[in-house]
């Protein structure tokens, strides 16, 4: 019998599973992939905002605002890479400049601290690369870059170390309540007090599979491009457009690792359809340009794309389900949902906390280190390697990763179980040649490591096998 | 302190360390980061290679081989596992390796890196994002260097050597390979390789062609291709659905010049490798670079010769033999993508080896080389010439030194 089942494992249950850990609780993470953080927070902007954009008096106000100083925190205890580069969000006409003015009140109005409205000479002082076309800005110091998928990792990892049982593999295809919940994955069933939904685009449904319609999700896809380093640093800054409707509008930024990031469009999609189109990139690519017209295209390294659980409601619903007591639902968390989940994930636990005593555990941890050879100074990265050759042999050298940094991520607590798995955990493959030269070693290390055949080696979710069969002469 | 640092073991690196210890340099150093010499030839078990200059047919392993074998008779040190990560224009580098990680200074360094091969990313092709797409060099090394075969249903996007290469050899291992489709109006590959690769297996080459669309949620399950129009955009409605499992890439490799940015040498956006003196000296004096990080080359012979003559330059400039300072440009005149060397010291010592490409297919036509007062300098013949295969014209000194400025090398069909 748990206490708590959570239903999701993107940055909104991570947060949860790790909050909820520093507590004497029985919790278990439902998870359907075969990992955390397949979903959404694995395809998104990655901004922590500052905060200026959501209206007054939201939901998304409030836990953005408070989320995103929570985030920097808790960044730093988790060793995540996170920057605090700032935003412009620029005007190229008289209504922008007006749009600048009032995201500015309205900035002032949730709280949000550091924000400045710039001239047209001091934005190109920033930021010479933006187009001439450039009238003024809002610049939003306090807002920030992050690797959301380390991010989520990290919490989970954590919240595991703490005694949260993490399931991964296990879709939720039914739930049930008597006096306690039964919750049926594709493998098991597990009894529990209270429900989580932060099940994403899918917790309409998740909520529907015992719970009225309350709420739905809405889904819009956005798709990016993602570039070279030798693009990272077209700007120094997220650089924003003016919000329309659409939303947030084609940013461009750079990312914690290195590269440009350039994107998203808004465009109506399925649940789980993350593919890109043509037209939808050529946009994106047409409006980032407007932007700053020397990024190069060519330099593209990779296109992906996110889906947004935008639901009816056009804001956060973090609330107590109305037809089902003791059921938890953080749904509709579209953006600004990653700056907002450590804020989110405590409205979740001061629910429970409504309904009983929580108790903390005596010796819980909150931090956690990873290993990177690249921060050593160079003393310290020879005496690792001294003692553990593995340390200087790059496996992945666009990004300099090294055979003992990949082994090491199969001793933590959420070992990866497919190329894009190692990938999260230690950044090989996400540079310009995208695993051309290190998927064969890397598929290899899994062979090894995990005790399989190479057909079953994964690139990323179950079905996603690599290899189709051995040759029939070996080489 | 070494005489000559060599970043990368594949041909290119292997015979100009050769070429520098035969020109007398005791102390050279090549540094690989694999675990063996031999760069992509390792992965190249057809063969092909060596018949320029062995004179006879060998797989790439036996082509590296020779030159390892020569290597082992010499004192030329050598570094595995070991990779460059830092290059200075001081000629000092940072190396990171089993033993450590180094800073390591040298007299001179020969760049010999050679190429990665574009990805999906690098030509934005839209769909799904399942397993199943592959850049063919990658195909290869699964299948070569492992026994693993990817896919069963094979689409190949691009007509380059690898992709052409890895269609006979999936088709052997019992794939059906659908398709070769090619964006451009003319292949990206040696027309031997397209005989015996395709013709031979009776796979169709569809060239103006393009993959538009990736089906498939976690393995690739279709692949849409289309004709495109003069201005390489697809045409609606002449769509092909192949029902497949693998889409192969083969569309261009990108030299590896990172490290050769950080040092700030100059580098020529055509062929994305640096800008070379016809002794391949860089912009930055005593830094030298050959084979496929200066400009991607079909066969290994040539990267081996140009190699050498890498070696022979480093060891030239130690001995503080300096050429004239007098630089002459060549440039690309009509029909010319690009040329190698892209500059000459003048007067010329010797005859000069310009190595080009052309930008389109020519049949029967003739190459002329032009002074900047338009005078003839040089005229050669050829029958047909193709951008999937280098040429090479060699420019006699005798001639060169008539020459009065720049020079323009051009390629003209003759009817
Ligand atoms: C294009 C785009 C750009 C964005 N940019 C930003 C930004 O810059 N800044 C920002 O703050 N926010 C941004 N967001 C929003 C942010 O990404 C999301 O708010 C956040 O990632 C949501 O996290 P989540 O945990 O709710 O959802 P998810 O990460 O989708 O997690 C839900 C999890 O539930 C699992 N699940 C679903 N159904 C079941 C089931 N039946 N059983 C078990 N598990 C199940 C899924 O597999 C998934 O892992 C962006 C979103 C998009 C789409
Ligand atoms: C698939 C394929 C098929 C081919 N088929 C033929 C054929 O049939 N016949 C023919 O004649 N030619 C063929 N070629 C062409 C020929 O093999 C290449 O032109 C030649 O191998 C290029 O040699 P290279 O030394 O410049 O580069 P590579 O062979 O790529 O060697 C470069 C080496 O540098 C190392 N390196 C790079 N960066 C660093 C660093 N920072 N630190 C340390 N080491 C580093 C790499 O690991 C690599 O080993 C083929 C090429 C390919 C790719």
């Amino acid at each position: 019998m748990y206490d708590v089942i959570i239903i999701g494992g993107g940055i909104i249950g991570c947060a949860i599973a790790y909050y909820l850990s520093f507590y004497n609780l029985k919790v278990v993470l439902l998870e359907k992939e075969n990992d955390v953080s397949c979903g959404t927070t694995k395809a998104n902007s990655a901004i922590i905002h500052a905060g200026y954009d959501p209206k007054p008096n939201t939901l998304m106000a409030k836990h953005n605002v408070l989320g995103s100083k929570l985030t920097k925190e808790l960044c730093e205890k988790l060793d995540i890479p996170y920057k605090q580069c700032g935003a412009l969000v620029v005007g190229f006409t008289e209504d922008d400049l007006n749009t600048i003015n009032q995201l500015y009140q309205r900035g002032l109005d949730n709280g949000v601290e550091g924000l400045e409205v710039l001239s047209r000479e001091e934005v190109l002082k920033l930021e010479p690369n933006l187009s001439d076309e450039v009238k003024g800005a809002l610049w939003a110091k306090t807002s920030a870059i992050v690797s959301p998928w380390e991010y989520a990792l990290a919490l989970a990892e954590v919240a595991v170390k703490n005694g949260v049982e993490l399931k991964l593999n296990s879709e939720v295809k039914s739930i049930k309540k008597d006096e306690f919940f039964t919750v049926e994955t594709t493998s098991e069933k597990y009894n529990g007090k209270y429900i989580i939904n932060a099940a994403g685009v899918h917790s309409d449904d998740i909520h529907e599979l015992i719970g009225k319609k309350e709420f739905t999700i809405k889904p819009s896809r956005g798709e990016y491009y993602l570039l070279d380093k030798s693009e990272g640093s077209r700007c120094s800054r997220t650089i924003f457009q003016c919000p329309n409707e659409n939303g947030k509008g084609v940013l461009v930024s750079p990312t914690v690792h290195g590269n440009l990031i350039v994107g998203p469009n808004a465009e109506s999609s399925e649940k789980d359809d993350v593919s890109t189109v043509a037209s939808s990139l050529d946009f994106v690519k047409n409006n980032a340009l407007r932007s700053i017209p020397s990024i190069d295209f060519r330099e593209n390294i990779r296109n992906f794309s996110g889906v947004r659980a935008r639901s009816d409601r056009n804001d956060f619903i973090v609330e107590e389900s109305k037809s089902v007591e003791n059921f938890f639902n953080l749904a509709g968390i579209q953006s600004p949902g990653l700056s907002a989940a450590p804020s989110l994930a405590l409205e979740a636990v001061n629910w429970l906390k409504g309904k009983e005593e929580l108790v903390k555990k005596e010796n819980a941890v909150d931090e956690r280190k990873r290993l990177k050879l690249k921060d050593l100074s160079d003393e310290n990265k020879n005496e690792l390697i001294q003692k553990n050759p593995a340390y200087g042999k790059i496996v992945c050298r666009c990004e300099s990763i090294t055979e003992g940094e990949i082994l090491q991520c199969f001793d933590t607590v959420i070992p990866p179980v497919s190329i894009d798995g190692v990938k999260r955990r230690c950044n090989t493959g996400m540079g310009r040649c995208q695993g051309g030269f290190c998927g064969e070693r890397i598929t290899n290390i899994l062979i090894d490591k995990l005790g399989i055949k190479p057909q079953e080696v994964l690139q990323d979710k179950e079905g996603s096998n690599i290899i189709n069969s051995l040759a029939k002469e070996e080489h | 302190m070494y005489d000559v640092i060599i970043i990368g073991g594949g041909p290119a690196g292997l015979a100009s360390g050769l070429a520098c210890w035969k020109a007398g340099l005791k102390k050279v150093l090549i540094v690989e980061r694999d675990q063996e010499l031999g760069g992509i030839l390792n992965q190249c078990v057809h063969s092909g290679f060596g018949v320029g200059i062995f004179k006879e047919e060998l797989t790439g392993p036996e082509f590296a081989q020779k030159f390892i074998d020569e290597l082992r008779e010499t004192d030329v040190e050598v570094m595995l596992n070991s990779m460059v990560l830092s290059l200075n224009e001081d000629k000092s580098v940072e190396v990171i390796g089993p033993d450590g990680y180094k800073k390591l200074q040298a007299k001179a360094v020969i760049l010999a890196m050679g190429c990665r091969e574009r990805t999906r990313g690098a030509i934005s092709i839209p769909g799904s994002r399942p397993a199943g797409v592959f850049t063919a060099g990658l195909a290869q090394k699964y299948l070569n260097m492992d026994g693993y075969l990817v896919g069963k249903r094979v689409v190949i996007l691009g007509s380059g050597d690898i992709g052409l290469i890895m269609a006979r050899r999936m088709t052997l291992e019992g794939a059906k390979v659908l398709a070769c489709v090619e964006l451009m109006p003319y292949s990206g590959g040696l027309p031997r390789n397209i005989q015996q690769c395709l013709k031979d297996f009776d796979i169709p080459l569809y060239l103006n062609h393009t993959v538009v669309d990736i089906k498939g949620k976690d393995r690739v399950e279709q692949v849409v291709v289309a004709e495109v129009d003069k201005n390489r955009r697809p045409i609606e409605g002449t769509e092909i659905v192949y029902d497949c499992d693998t889409l192969l890439l083969s569309v261009g490799l990108l030299p590896e010049n990172e490290l050769t940015k950080q040092a700030n040498i100059k580098l020529d956006p055509r062929t994305k490798g640096a800008i070379v003196f016809e002794n391949m000296e860089t912009s930055v004096e005593g830094i030298f670079a050959c084979g496929n990080v200066l400009h991607v080359h079909d066969l290994a012979d040539n990267v081996a010769k140009e190699a050498e003559k890498a070696g022979e330059a480093a060891a030239e400039y130690i001995r503080g033999n300096s050429r004239s300072d007098k630089v002459v440009e060549i440039h690309n005149g009509n029909g010319v993508s690009y040329t190698v060397p892209q500059h000459i010291h003048y007067p010329a010592t010797n005859n000069i080896d310009v190595l080009f490409r052309v930008n389109k297919v020519f049949g029967k036509s003739v190459i002329e080389v032009v002074d900047a007062k338009e005078n003839l300098i040089a005229k050669f013949k050829r029958e047909f010439i193709v951008p999937g295969e280098m040429e090479k014209i060699v420019l006699p000194k005798v001639l060169l030194d008539k020459a009065e400025g720049d020079i323009t090398i051009m390629a003209k069909e003759v009817v």
